[in-house]
């Protein structure tokens, strides 16, 4: 029962194969638990709003703005690209993702200046997240406003 | 055990809505920019088909911390707009209801860079 021995074509066929799969799967490792980490702390904020006595509709945007804080803030001490370096979609997709899309890009062109650089540069990749996103909303609601008159 | 479930749910459905970010950007070409965009934007849409707030319902800010949770907001303002003021709350709700978060980024974002000098590309 002797195997053949890989030869050295058939072994890098093989490497190229499994490597890419494992390096995913790391990816996909990364994402989850940086992802879901930054979800948690979300939601132990939550529970803090709750103890300072927020309601139903002030605790979320609490939530928000405090994770949006924290996400500006990691952005500008250096330490939010390197997250996202390591954990790719895990930190881009939370809500500190968008804060560190806002924040970083505003830092970065500082130099020219508080109009054309930090005002118009926060924008960068907020303004067509806002852009589809409210209009995609008003769609949703005009949507609703006339389903609404004929079912009702 | 009960007071550990909410946080693990976030966890872990936080951490799942991550990975399908992680998949487009793994085995497409779309660039960070797209990918946000296209979750607010299903965000959006599933909240409108119903399909997003049992989700949010069941894992918290596991469902409402990722961008598509912002999306959810804009939509279920929108609806609440129009229940309110008739068809011009379309254009108020969504807004209103994602307007702490937005003012958050811009009034950080600005402080942000008015206290931070741009770090080194390495």
């Amino acid at each position: 029962m002797s195997r053949q021995p890989y030869t050295a074509g058939q072994y890098q066929h093989l490497v190229s194969r499994v490597t890419p799969s494992s390096r995913m799967l790391v990816g996909y490792v990364r994402a989850f638990w940086v992802g879901g980490a930054i979800c948690a702390l979300g939601q132990l904020i939550s529970a803090w709003a709750e103890t300072l006595k927020l309601g139903e509709v002030t605790n979320p945007m609490f939530t928000t703005s405090v994770l949006i804080l924290i996400g500006t803030t990691l952005t500008g001490l250096g330490v939010y690209d390197r997250i996202g370096k390591y954990a790719g979609a895990g930190s881009a997709i939370p809500v500190t993702g968008f804060a560190n899309s806002v924040a970083a890009p505003a830092i970065e062109f500082q130099r020219e200046g508080a109009i054309t650089g930090v005002g118009a540069r926060l924008f960068t990749l907020a303004g067509p997240v806002l852009a589809y996103g409210i209009a995609s909303s008003v769609l949703v609601g005009v949507i609703y406003w006339a389903l609404r008159g004929w079912l009702l | 055990m009960e007071t550990i479930m909410p946080f693990l749910k976030a966890f872990v459905v936080g951490g799942l809505i991550c990975c399908v970010g992680q998949a487009l950007i793994m085995n497409t070409k779309l660039t960070n920019a797209r990918i946000l965009v296209l979750f607010v934007v299903s965000g959006v849409f599933l909240t409108a088909l119903g399909l997003y707030k049992p989700l949010v319902d069941f894992a918290g800010a596991g469902a409402t911390v990722p961008l598509t949770g912002f999306g959810y907001s804009l939509a279920m303002g929108a609806i609440e707009g129009v229940n309110r003021y008739g068809l011009i709350g379309a254009f108020v709700g969504g807004v209103t209801r994602t307007a702490a978060g937005i003012t958050a980024a811009v009034v950080f974002g600005l402080i942000n860079a008015l206290l931070f000098k741009p770090h080194m590309k390495t």
